[in-house]
């Protein structure tokens, strides 16, 4: 199968140990693995703060490179739900943009005489491309468990693992117990609940900084539910939500690590990011 | 208090304030979290949730599309009921209409059953302004008066307030509004039940003008409906001469059916009950009585003419997104600055007062700094929409209004420049390999707005190579 990673911004720029995992991991399955290198950012950022207009650019670059490929596979629930959830509104509100918009506005002359076919049934390119490539972007488990349908990846990471399903993994593609049925395969690791789960973690993307408060006072909370799990590893499928609850345990010297999900798939008994009774004492960005 | 909460700054620092509060915290937690647990037991056990939520949505969505059609139904229903209806474009007229209505009877002094839209619109104060005193008879809503305070939860006003505090407020104010709090009162929620009963069951015997809000109004037959936990809403609704009811124009239902589905989604998802304990309905004047219906727009229209935003509308008042939310649950609802807090107020609010907008509920000021902060008074977690019992995708609506809201000079720069960077994969490529050389010199206190992420956390370590230069130098990692 002809893979396309979609890397995601944040994981290019800050975490490069992720995405080397899932190529490594997807390789061992038998996956032919892509990455398109015109691919930049979903838009989620953009997007979500409130600047659609720069979101829909990302979006139109986003369809573009990825058409054409059976699945494209992101380390990341939030981007992979921008994706799946957000793209058709955006490529719905820019089809409407186009029909009410002057020429010469946002929309290309294409979209504008497509537009006007919609009236009559028809959608813009840009919708119909969403439609093609939206479905095939997937999150990583996702992708495992549903598209190749393994759950034993082959992965061998012996320490004591507590896992935080991140909002969008959770609420927004319904991820439900795809990652733990990942990690309980995993030999060597001891999975352990966390309470309070399904609770946010108080990242929100800018929101971090616009309510630096708030997000501190939620973290204080995941970060406090962590530590009464004894684990030695905290682990998500989504590196931004990591950065921010293991900023946290790292200003605490808690001596949590944070390892994305892909990582702990990826490790086996002759390549591991970090040896058995060596995972405490990681800094903020934790086995990178 | 028309609406918002005057002179409230924007949310970021009212919460930070809030957060601080630990008594506070421990309130909100405490309350929030055994609400959200009987809500998650109630609704766990109704096979068909899903298929009643959907119908929910189904049926508002089909109301608010016909909604002048029904309306105009509803009038004809009511006032051939005997029942007089009238319009009220904004707060400033249906606050008129109704202290006009009372000044009608020459009575100085009213009962009021809990009700959102009064308080959306001021009308206590409106009414004082004209000599008239309103009372509320609501438990949690008398406890927010006598406190002169002001309500923090849609349902529960006063869930800032623990038992001790509420002693304290019935001992001190109770004797200046009517009857006395006994002496010897304790925090006995028991004790502080009676003595809310007596203070209250005086004022109904006396009072014969009554105010009241809506769940529900059926268009087919004219029908208002109340539901309520106290019976105190059914003390007002009956015992007083004259009733004017003050309802928003979107609680419309078309037919008395589809009160089926409504009646099991809103104690549900509101108190966590199967079933509430009280529901009165009401078919225009009773005998002897008379009814007077004061239609509210106050913005709604406005908000229905946008695509998006109008799904707000369907919104029954369960709070049930407050109960889950976690930045409510942090900072209660005051720092919303509105009667309408968490998820809900933060889509409602600045969409009520008109987004881009002068309207007259901003005073002619465009969107205040606190309207303009509320879309961004949430992470996005979801958690809101995937408890409404009438599916509004709260965060869709939230990053709508975002896009409408006005940005500050340095982010719309920052948000222009990311944009630039990744329009290219090579800009973005040659400013990962300017980050990887300057890495050793981030500091781990940021200054300036990076400040709000070092103060709590610290920042990643940027790595030397970017995962498509490790790509390109390795080929895929085959190399
Ligand atoms: S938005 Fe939904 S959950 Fe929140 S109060 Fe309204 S109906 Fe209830």
């Amino acid at each position: 199968m002809r893979v396309a990673l979609f890397i995601t911004c944040v994981n290019d720029t800050l975490f490069p140990g992720t995405g080397q995992a899932v190529v490594k991991l997807l390789r061992r399955l038998g996956c032919e693995v892509d990455f398109p290198r015109a691919q930049t950012c979903c838009g989620q950022m953009h997007v979500n703060t409130g600047y659609p207009g720069e979101g829909t650019r990302l979006a139109r670059r986003f369809v573009d490179v990825f058409a054409g490929y059976d699945a494209v596979v992101a380390p990341s629930g939030s981007c992979a739900a921008m994706v799946r959830e957000q793209y058709p509104r955006l490529a719905r509100a820019a089809s409407a943009a186009s029909l009410a918009g002057p020429p010469g506005g946002a929309a290309s002359g294409r979209e504008r005489a497509s537009g006007r076919e919609r009236a009559s049934g028809w959608e813009t390119a840009f919708e119909r491309e969403v439609a093609e490539v939206a479905p095939k972007v997937h999150d990583l488990s996702e992708f495992l468990v549903d598209v190749l349908g393994v759950t034993d990846v082959g992965a061998y990471f012996p320490h004591r693992v507590t896992y935080h399903p991140t909002c969008h993994s959770l609420r927004g593609l319904h991820l439900g117990d795809r990652p733990a049925r990942l990690l309980r395969e995993v030999r060597g690791l001891e999975l352990v609940p966390l309470s309070g789960a399904e609770e946010c973690c108080g990242f929100g993307g800018t929101f971090a900084v616009k309510n630096p408060a708030v997000s501190a006072a939620m973290c204080a909370d995941k970060v406090h539910n962590v530590m009464a799990t004894g684990a030695e590893v905290l682990c998500a499928a989504d590196n931004s939500c990591l950065m921010h609850i293991g900023g946290t345990l790292g200003r605490q010297r808690s001596g949590v690590r944070v390892v994305h999900l892909a990582e702990i798939l990826a490790a086996t008994e002759e390549d591991t990011p970090f040896p058995a009774g060596e995972a405490t004492g990681g800094r903020a960005g934790g086995a990178r | 208090m028309s609406g918002t909460f005057l002179g409230m700054p924007a949310f970021p620092g009212n919460a930070a304030a809030a957060v601080h509060d630990s008594q506070l915290r421990f309130n909100l937690r405490k309350a929030t979290r055994t609400i959200r647990g009987k809500r998650a037991a109630v609704v766990g056990e109704l096979p068909d949730w899903e298929e009643l939520r959907a119908a929910g949505k189904a049926i508002k969505d089909h109301t608010l599309r016909n909604l002048d059609r029904h309306l105009l139904r509803l009038e004809e229903a009511v006032t051939r009921a005997g029942g007089r209806v009238h319009w009220a474009a904004d707060a400033a007229e249906a606050n008129r209409i109704v202290a006009e209505l009372v000044e009608a009877t020459g009575e100085t002094e009213v009962v009021k059953v809990k009700s959102m839209a009064t308080q959306e619109i001021g009308l206590n104060e409106a009414l004082a302004e004209r000599g008239i005193t309103a009372y509320e008879t609501d438990l949690a809503e008398l406890i927010v008066q006598l406190g002169d305070d002001l309500p923090s939860h849609i349902l529960v006003p006063a869930i800032h307030r623990n038992r001790s505090e509420i002693r304290e407020i019935f001992r001190e104010k109770m004797g200046q509004w009517g009857r006395a709090a006994p002496g010897d009162l304790t925090d006995d929620p028991r004790a502080l039940a009676e003595a809310a009963r007596l203070h209250l069951r005086e004022r109904f015997l006396s009072s014969k003008v009554a105010i009241s809000g809506a769940n529900f109004m059926i268009a087919e037959t004219g029908t208002l409906v109340v539901l309520e936990s106290e019976g105190n809403g059914r003390m007002c609704l009956t015992l007083p001469e004259t009733l004017i009811s003050v309802v928003g124009i979107e609680k419309l239902l078309p037919r008395w059916q589809d009160l089926e589905v409504f009646l099991q989604l809103l104690p549900r998802s509101s108190t966590g009950e199967r079933m509430n304990p009280y529901t009165s309905t009401w078919t225009g004047a009773a005998e002897g009585q008379e009814f007077h219906l004061v239609l509210l727009d106050n913005g709604r229209t406005d908000v229905l003419a946008d695509e998006v935003g109008r799904q707000a509308l369907r919104c029954i008042r369960c709070s049930a997104c407050l109960n889950v939310c976690p930045v409510y649950e942090r900072v209660g609802g005051h720092a919303y600055g509105s009667v309408y807090p968490g998820p809900i107020g933060a889509i409602l609010t600045p969409q009520l007062h008109g987004m881009t907008r002068a309207t007259p509920a901003s005073h002619g000021r465009g969107i205040s700094e606190l309207d303009a902060s509320l879309p961004y008074a949430s992470s996005l977690c979801g958690a809101c929409f995937e408890a409404c019992p009438v599916a509004i995708d709260i965060p869709e609506v939230l990053v709508h209004l975002r896009a409408k809201a006005p940005h500050p000079r340095s982010e719309r720069l920052a948000m222009r420049a990311a944009g630039w960077v990744f329009d290219r994969p090579v800009r973005l490529a040659r400013t990962q390999r300017l980050g990887g050389r300057l890495r050793r010199f981030v500091p781990g206190r940021l200054p300036g707005p990076g400040a709000a992420w070092t103060d709590t956390r610290d920042v990643p370590d940027i790595p030397a190579e970017s995962f498509r230069d490790w790509w390109d130098r390795t080929e895929g990692g085959t190399r």
